[in-house]
């Protein structure tokens, strides 16, 4: 049986969601898997509502559009809202609890919360919750595995940047180990 | 470790068409296909190649038109209401006998519409948008490597028929990114130029590049040439895949996007006992007639799926002729069709169709 996860990023434009979804999409590609990136795209992505849809398979992918997604990650109330309802029973939604005040409704899916904005305030890196729920993500769903997602990272981040890689690491390591 | 890469569709389009040869860009910035223009703009002038962003649509298929006539490979890129500026452009192109590549990254209409993805413009594509006895190869990728492909394709068809070719994606996969590799992309033997006014450097007798034909017989004597011309592409150049047809009932008619949504759609039937196949037009003109028409000997009806309010339903009927009942679903101004939609039109019309 093959396998394929479907994720759904959620939040404000500006957290870094789509870059997130690169990561994962990289940390796919780089184990041979089949990968889409989707970004929702225009008006949203400057200060509204930004998502992106990631697809990591065995198998060859058909619709790249999510609509039932297995894995949800919610980065601020409005977009909790508004995928709670499509995640597949038996899926995963992981809550950044910083920035959302209220639960997950549904009892049929595996919930985490974390408060991934104010962990990255702490570390002194307010941009970077994205990482943390990397991190928070690898180790309650089986998406990737801590090195591919590592091997995702190093292979999206630009070469001028390469000296960044390590604090993205200690930073998903934070998320992992929450 | 693989050594494929993440591209959005319009840098993979812009790569493949350097890839192609191509080094001159004329366009004008409109989304869902900016990062194509951004992607010219950035990589261009490393191989001694030219981005130039032009006024207007109209000035920047008018370069086109100039460069194509003097033998370039040469291509512009818009969305839905630049590629209708375009479309006077185009008609001289064609009625010019020249070879080049026109990008529609499809997104809603009429009108200024709205951003999100589209296959509203596939009349104008495939029936003329422009005036006149004329058609444009159009083709339709449905993922990132097949945008790589079909640019290359496009090309080389172009110079192969010495006419503008299309390629029509949509919002999705424009700005959609998937693993991609540029090796192994198919290339044909093209026909040197000798048609392109490059100068004839006292050695030949000059070249002219001309659409206007004032005397009538003339016109129509190049007209019905012309036409031949494009019986030759209609009966070698049409391309569709054909996915779960050979016991298929049921049979959807999908390009782009729509197509791998109606793949999710059928593998979701079937799991029901309901046998539905796809066929999917990789050329929306010429339009693989002869794939559906075969079809419908064996299967019960057809769906064609689209983002728009029924285009290409009408080839579907014409190839099909009559054989079997064409039903149709369709999602417009943006609006993306879902795999339990398709499902649920397929099952309607399992109910009705014996």
């Amino acid at each position: 049986m093959s396998k394929t996860n479907e994720v759904i990023i959620a939040g404000f434009g500006g957290q870094g969601i789509l870059f997130a979804g690169k990561v994962l999409a990289y940390g796919g590609l780089m184990c041979d898997k089949e990968v889409s990136w989707l970004p929702s795209y225009g008006p949203e992505m400057r200060g509204g509502t930004a998502n992106c849809h990631i697809i990591i398979s065995d198998a060859p992918i058909g619709s790249p559009i999510i609509t039932e997604p297995n894995v949800l990650i919610a980065m601020n109330k409005p977009s909790l809202d508004k995928f709670e309802n499509a995640v597949v029973s038996g899926g995963t939604i992981i809550v950044d609890s910083s920035l959302i005040d209220r639960k997950v409704e549904r009892d049929d899916v595996n919930v985490f919360y974390i408060p991934a904005t104010q962990m990255a305030l702490d570390m002194d890196a307010s941009k970077m919750a994205n990482m943390i729920i990397l991190g928070k993500l690898i180790k309650e769903a089986d998406v990737l595995t801590y090195d591919e997602l590592k091997k995702g990272l190093e292979k999206c981040v630009p070469p001028s940047k390469a000296d960044l890689i390590d604090f993205n690491m200690k930073v998903i390591d934070a998320g992992y180990n929450y | 470790m693989s050594d494929k890469v993440l591209m959005k569709g319009n840098e993979a389009l812009a790569e493949a068409a350097i890839q192609a040869g191509c080094r001159l860009f004329f366009g004008y910035p409109i989304t869902p296909q900016t990062e194509l223009a951004a992607y010219m703009a950035k990589k261009m002038p490393k191989v001694d190649g030219l981005f130039l962003q032009a006024e207007s649509e109209v000035a920047a298929i008018n370069m086109v038109y100039g460069a194509a006539g003097a033998g370039a490979r040469v291509m512009t890129s818009s969305s839905s209401p630049g590629v209708s500026l375009k479309q006077e452009g185009i008609s001289y192109i064609a009625g010019a006998d020249l070879p080049c590549v026109i990008i529609n990254i499809v997104r809603g209409g009429p009108g200024l519409g709205g951003i999100q993805p589209a296959q509203s413009d596939y009349f104008q594509a495939t029936k003329g948008g422009g005036h006149g006895d004329y058609h444009l190869i159009v083709l339709a990728p449905s993922s990132v490597q097949e945008m790589v492909e079909l640019t290359s394709l496009a090309f080389d068809l172009g110079d192969i028929y010495r006419m503008p070719v299309m390629i029509m994606g949509d919002g999705a996969l424009g700005q959609m990114m998937e693993p991609i590799s540029f090796d192994d992309v198919k290339k044909y033997e093209v026909p040197e130029k000798t048609w392109a006014t490059t100068g004839t450097k006292m050695k030949r007798k000059r070249n002219i590049i001309n659409s206007l034909y004032i005397t009538p017989d003339e016109l129509e004597e190049l007209v019905w040439e012309r036409e031949k011309k494009y019986d030759v592409i209609r009966a070698n150049e049409a391309r569709a895949e054909e996915y779960m047809t050979e016991d298929a009932d049921y049979i959807i008619a999908a390009y782009g996007t729509t197509a791998r949504i109606a793949k999710n759609a059928i593998k979701t039937l079937r799991e029901q006992g309901i046998k539905a196949g796809l066929i999917r037009p990789i050329t929306l003109w010429p339009f693989p007639s002869d794939v559906f028409n075969k079809a419908a000997d064996t299967a019960k009806a057809f769906l064609s799926v689209e983002m728009s309010t029924g285009q290409m339903v009408e080839d579907v009927k014409l190839a099909v002729n009559g054989k079997k009942d064409v039903f149709f679903f369709g999602r417009t101004g943006g609006m993306v069709p879902t795999p339990a939609e398709i499902v649920e039109k397929i099952k309607e019309i399992d109910g009705g169709v014996k």
